[in-house]
């Protein structure tokens, strides 16, 4: 008795350690993120087929649809143009889109003027698409100022750079448009690295609570700098929306039609008063992180080349040709306005005033601050005792 | 009845209230600040009059409640949190730092920022870990964030107005030992500035400078000393930032001896700055060096200990002798 009582004990113990074995070598061989990829919401193929999906439908004049491709080339070449600028040591710093256009552009142009976005530092397709000077863009990372635009004129807040923190602002400010009664939404970027943040998941709940008008939108690049998705999560990031109460959808982001089908709907959803969408965008940054890091040394060329055939302009230049949407007139015209925009995006970065000395005591406080004063005084004396030596 | 006898909390919650009744733009937020009326009660009975759109119970997560009212802000509206204690507001401070505090500023002064963030604050009340602390050198060291603390009912009720007032971002520190202490209020008075220091009582030996729940502890010293002989001023800072070091100087430069005192750990604290700039104004006025009375360099200690770290009359005392035999 004794003996058989001990040896079942001893088999179970074992059963049960094997389980335990066997289920964590699965998770790490194949956690959900890396499994089989869930379905895109899609329009467009990656070749430029239209294709219908059932729950997002979209319907384009000619005109709308040239209206995405020069959004999409114009913000690619101001892009290029900064890259440049950087290596040419007239920007300290960029952080490019490339890749990203149509994540931007379908979801910037599903916007109404009165929205109100909330971008991370790298949304200069959705700056575009929201009537802010490019150059505008440029001076933070040329370093004349923080940010600098006034964030009332578009409706389009200062770039973020803390990861994550503008989802909370952005939530805010929904909350705020609920209070006021009005029908405009917001849209909060941020990427699959930012998922991770707390202010995020905080944004989350807080939206969810209050049921406030709000998208987030989800920019899953793939790379937080050097670091994988599946780094940030072991969930397809879509998903975790059900878990704080409100429905998040995968859609194509190199597929600028599904971008602004998707965001359109997400939009009017939060409009009605249905609370917040949360929207991951499936794409990839085809750059670097910013022009400081070096992609060589975390991800392989084959993925980047894989991802270069899912272009999302080449995909939409494919379809208005084979729809005969465009003509060659349109594709000459364009590559001139993009050269003409290079041109002044070069002019105006490098005509770009440096700020006064005494920008660095300007906007400390709105209603002024004795050491502040104090300080500006101090300062503008010692700079004026410069002055005087120059004069002599 | 202009004139009231009111205890600290109260002053606030009447401020509160007269607040959201003058600007609808005004809104409350934190955790149990609606229905419970916020864990001192100094919400009491506001959902129940304004509703709650204006005053809003939020969900467990500071930088939650921080970085919504920075949205709401933007927004236009005013929002006045609650960080329920002292120890819990860390998990806000990327918002409040890197945020709040900054807006103005990098949208070269398009947007305002008018966001009192109020945390009860301090020792002295026998509370767990977490809940007695004084970190307000860590945001008055922030530029963009102003700093107050009230030290009296009537202070409470006007300057917590002018913190929902102003287009700047308050940290409005509350003495929470001092939340049952009655004072007179008379609301239809004209309050001073709110970054100006106050002189609590007169005296001409030595001056000691406070705020918050020191200030009644230099008071006491004051009038213990009184007793023996020694005349001493004790100004109510008010303000921790901007600091008001006019009036320390000309205090200092009748008294020629100052002593500061607060329940922040002495080291890197408003004390250290307050000496420097005094010593810098007052250098051949001052017959002894600033001396500082605070906590210790230790974190704040068991409640069954928080008598020995806390700055009571005798070691406020101590300070003044030893500064007077310089």
């Amino acid at each position: 008795m004794t003996v058989e009582s001990t040896a079942a004990r001893k088999t179970t113990r074992r059963s049960s350690g094997a389980k335990r074995t066997t289920s964590a070598a699965g998770a790490k061989k194949a956690p959900a993120a890396q499994g089989a990829e869930p379905e895109l919401v899609q329009l467009l193929t990656p070749e430029g087929e239209r294709v219908q999906h059932p729950d997002y439908d979209i319907d384009l004049s000619a005109e709308e649809l040239r209206g995405l491709y020069r959004d999409m080339v114009l913000t690619r070449r101001f892009d290029a143009e900064a890259t440049s600028l950087q290596r040419q040591g007239e920007l300290g710093l960029w952080a490019s889109l490339l890749g990203q256009e149509a994540a931007q552009i379908g979801s910037g142009r599903a916007l109404r003027d009165d929205d109100y976005v909330f971008p991370t530092y790298r949304e200069h397709g959705v700056a575009w698409v929201r009537g802010v000077d490019p150059t505008n863009l440029l001076g933070m990372f040329r370093g004349v100022n923080h940010g600098g635009w006034d964030p009332n004129s578009n409706n389009f807040h200062l770039y973020t750079i803390v990861i994550g923190s503008q989802t909370l602002h952005a939530t805010g400010y929904a909350m705020g448009i609920a209070k006021d009664g009005a029908d405009s939404a917001v849209i909060a970027y941020f990427g699959d690295g930012a998922s991770s943040q707390g202010d995020v998941n905080e944004a989350f709940t807080f939206s969810a609570v209050y049921n406030a008008p709000v998208v987030f939108f989800c920019q899953n690049n793939q790379w937080a700098i050097s670091e994988p998705t599946e780094k940030q999560t072991r969930v397809p990031l879509y998903q975790r929306a059900r878990g704080f109460g409100f429905p998040g959808v995968r859609v194509d982001g190199n597929d600028v039609l599904a971008c602004l089908a998707v965001t359109r709907s997400a939009l009017e959803r939060a409009r009605r008063g249905e609370g917040p969408t949360l929207v991951e965008a499936f794409t990839y940054r085809m750059g670097a992180h910013t022009t400081s890091d070096d992609p060589t040394k975390y991800r392989r060329d084959e993925e980047r080349e894989a991802w270069e055939a899912k272009d999302p302009i080449l995909r939409l230049k494919a379809y208005l040709e084979r729809e005969g949407h465009a003509d060659e007139a349109f594709f000459e015209a364009l590559e001139a306005e993009s050269e003409a925009l290079g041109k002044r995006v070069r002019e105006g970065v490098r005509t770009m005033p440096d700020p006064d000395d005494m920008a660095i005591f300007e906007n400390v406080y709105a209603d002024g601050h004795a050491l502040v004063d104090e300080e500006r005084a101090q300062f503008a004396a010692y700079q004026a005792s410069f002055a005087d030596g120059e004069v002599k | 009845m202009a004139v009231q006898k009111l205890p600290l909390a109260k002053a606030l919650n009447e401020s509160l209230r007269k607040a959201l009744e003058t600007d609808p733009k005004v809104l409350i937020m934190g955790e149990d600040v609606g229905k419970l009326g916020g864990v001192f009660r100094v919400t009491d009975g506001l959902q129940k009059d304004f509703g709650e759109d204006r005053v809003i119970d939020s969900p467990l997560a500071e930088s939650g409640i921080v970085g919504t009212a920075i949205g709401l802000a933007l927004r236009g509206y005013r929002p006045v949190v609650e960080i329920q204690f002292d120890g819990f507001v860390f998990p806000a401070y990327d918002q409040i730092v890197t945020q709040l505090a900054k807006m103005h500023a990098r949208a070269l002064g398009k947007v305002k920022m008018p966001v009192v963030i109020r945390i009860p604050y301090g020792g002295g009340i026998g509370a767990v870990e977490h809940h007695s602390e004084s970190p307000e050198a860590l945001f008055a060291h922030v530029a963009g964030l102003k700093v107050v603390s009230p030290s009296n009912s009537s202070d409470a009720y006007w300057m917590l107005q002018q913190a929902i007032q102003s287009d700047d971002p308050v940290i409005f520190f509350e003495p929470k030992r001092r939340y049952w202490d009655k004072g007179e209020v008379d609301t239809e008075a004209i309050p001073g500035e709110l970054h100006k220091a106050r002189v609590a009582r007169e005296g001409s030996d030595l001056t000691l400078a406070a705020y918050g729940p020191m200030v009644k502890v230099c008071l006491e010293a004051a009038a213990a000393a009184e007793e023996e002989g020694k005349s001493i001023e004790v100004l109510d800072l008010r303000s921790m930032s901007p600091i008001d070091f006019d009036s320390i100087q000309r205090s200092v430069e009748k008294t020629r001896h100052l002593v500061v005192v607060h329940e922040a750990p002495v080291f890197y604290g408003s004390g250290a700055e307050i000496a420097a700039r005094i010593t810098e104004r007052c250098f051949y006025h001052l017959e002894a060096p600033v001396l500082r009375v605070g906590g210790y360099h230790a974190p704040y200690p068991p409640a069954r200990l928080e008598e020995e770290y806390l700055p009571g009359l005798d070691r406020v005392l101590d300070a003044v002798d030893r500064s007077l035999a310089y």
